[in-house]
């Protein structure tokens, strides 16, 4: 008999979270998915289209949806998990919001990223200026077919800006993000192919293509979609009398600054360990790294471990992932549970 | 034939392009990084020379210039350094937290020195 009654809760129900849930469940454990929105799915909810390969995102969602749908998983929504504590004898306590004391024999921990508020680079002018969005707000607009500036007219140039709260000192974010650039081109290629008429440039410091065909797609929006990419990091935006956008680059590759017109400025915006993720470290005593992720037992071989016996690490609480990392990230912290579990 | 000959008869010598990193002069960049250590982290991005005043009426580029110490290209430095007005927009925008202006101003007194013999 493998452990039917050992009970794991799971600290957050996005991607990681759900993943490790269904696995668990499917092996006879008992779990409890504790997820602090209002439905599991995490940011993947928001999402329109997944890189490299276009795929709708509802594909991923809805194979998750039926990962959580087994009878040993119950889902507790609109709860954040506050504390985390293991008792000698291997016991696991875990604190809810609205003070639920739980029980488990191992907790997941997987609570996540939360998004950059690009508010916090004022000079870009996010909540400020009208077409000055977000990367999931793009996303939204796909959703609902239609890309448009504020005022409803069609745009003729959009600029894709690159590294929004990562790679940069200025926000205590020295980390890359991973996965911005690959979705800033994911974007550009979509917004070509909707609207053949309006030009598209990229602004990057590095082009991270590091993943399976990120770099195939890259080489498809030059030769196919005539995306247009400038190396180097807009300094600032304003806006001129015609209400357009106008920014300031260094064109580093031609050595000359350069400003550009735009009708709408997609901000690619970073990965921050989320705030309840670093509420809930706090309160239990996890260590974070310097990225002010969690930090794993081991980067190498303990990537799921957390230094305290009987909670497991899963997802983007350690480090930025896209979701096919994470998804696996998830079933390691299974096996490394599940090796705990019938090790005791 | 010599250089002379050599330009009337519809040559001419020109110096090489070649960056050559072997005789270069490290003693800018030394003087440098060892003054302002935040010098090292820049990586290339512009966005000093976006911002910069100086970089959108002259050929002031910051970036360049921090290219310029790296590789001990001297020569090109000596105009470079006269242009900044070290205003310090650069600073407010820099990534990497270089602190920008310094650079500046130490690459300047290491070319004075240089200039006197006493680098």
């Amino acid at each position: 008999m493998k452990g039917t009654q050992k009970h794991v809760i799971i600290a957050g129900g996005g991607v990681a979270g759900m993943e490790a849930a269904g696995a668990l469940a499917e092996m006879g454990y008992r779990v409890t998915l504790v997820e602090k929105g209002q439905d599991p799915g995490g940011h993947l909810l928001q999402w329109h289209a997944l890189f490299p390969d276009s795929r709708p995102a509802e594909e991923v969602k809805s194979y998750l949806r039926k990962r959580i749908g087994n009878h040993n998983i119950t889902v507790i929504t609109g709860t954040a998990v506050e504390k985390i504590k293991h008792h000698p004898g291997g016991t696991v306590t875990v604190n809810l919001s609205g003070s639920k004391e739980e029980k488990a024999d191992a907790v997941i921990v997987a609570t996540g990223f939360d998004l950059f508020d690009a508010r916090r680079k004022e000079e870009y002018g996010y909540g400020i200026y009208d077409n000055v969005i977000t990367a999931p707000e793009l996303e939204t607009m796909f959703n609902g077919g239609r890309v448009t500036k504020a005022d409803g007219s069609v745009p003729s140039r959009i600029g894709m800006i690159h590294c929004v709260g990562s790679r940069d000192e200025k926000v205590n974010n020295n980390h890359c993000s991973k996965v911005c650039c690959v979705t800033a081109v994911k974007q550009a290629i979509e917004l070509r192919k909707m609207m053949p008429a309006c030009e598209v440039f990229c602004f990057y410091m590095d082009m991270r293509m590091y993943g399976p065909y990120y770099e195939e797609l890259y080489r498809e929006s030059q030769e196919v979609h005539n995306v247009n990419f400038i190396r180097g990091k807009v300094s600032e935006a304003s806006v001129n009398i015609n209400n357009r956008l106008v920014i300031k680059v260094e064109d580093t590759l031609a050595g000359r600054p350069l400003k550009m017109e735009l009708d709408i400025m997609v901000l690619m915006v970073g990965m921050e360990m989320a705030e309840a993720g670093t509420k809930l470290a706090v309160a239990s005593g996890f260590r974070l790294g310097i990225n002010r992720f969690l930090e794993a037992g081991d980067h190498h071989y303990g990537n799921n471990l957390s230094g305290v016996s009987g909670v497991f690490y899963a997802g983007t609480c350690t480090a930025p992932m896209n979701i096919t990392d994470t998804i696996s990230h998830a079933r390691a912290a299974v096996a490394e549970t599940v090796r705990y579990l019938d090790g005791r | 034939m010599n250089v002379k000959q050599a330009n009337k008869f519809g040559f001419s010598i020109n110096r090489s392009r070649l960056i050559d990193y072997d005789t270069s002069d490290r003693k800018v960049r030394e003087y440098v990084t060892l003054r302002e250590p935040s010098f090292k982290l820049c990586f290339a991005c512009g966005g000093c020379t976006a911002t910069c005043t100086a970089g959108q009426h002259t050929s002031f580029n910051l970036r360049r210039l921090n290219t310029y110490i790296r590789r001990g290209e001297i020569e090109p430095l000596r105009e470079e350094v006269t242009r900044c007005m070290l205003c310090g927009k650069c600073l407010l925008v820099c990534p990497r937290g270089v602190n920008t202006r310094n650079v500046v101003a130490m690459a300047a007194e290491a070319i004075r020195k240089l200039e006197r013999n006493e680098l």
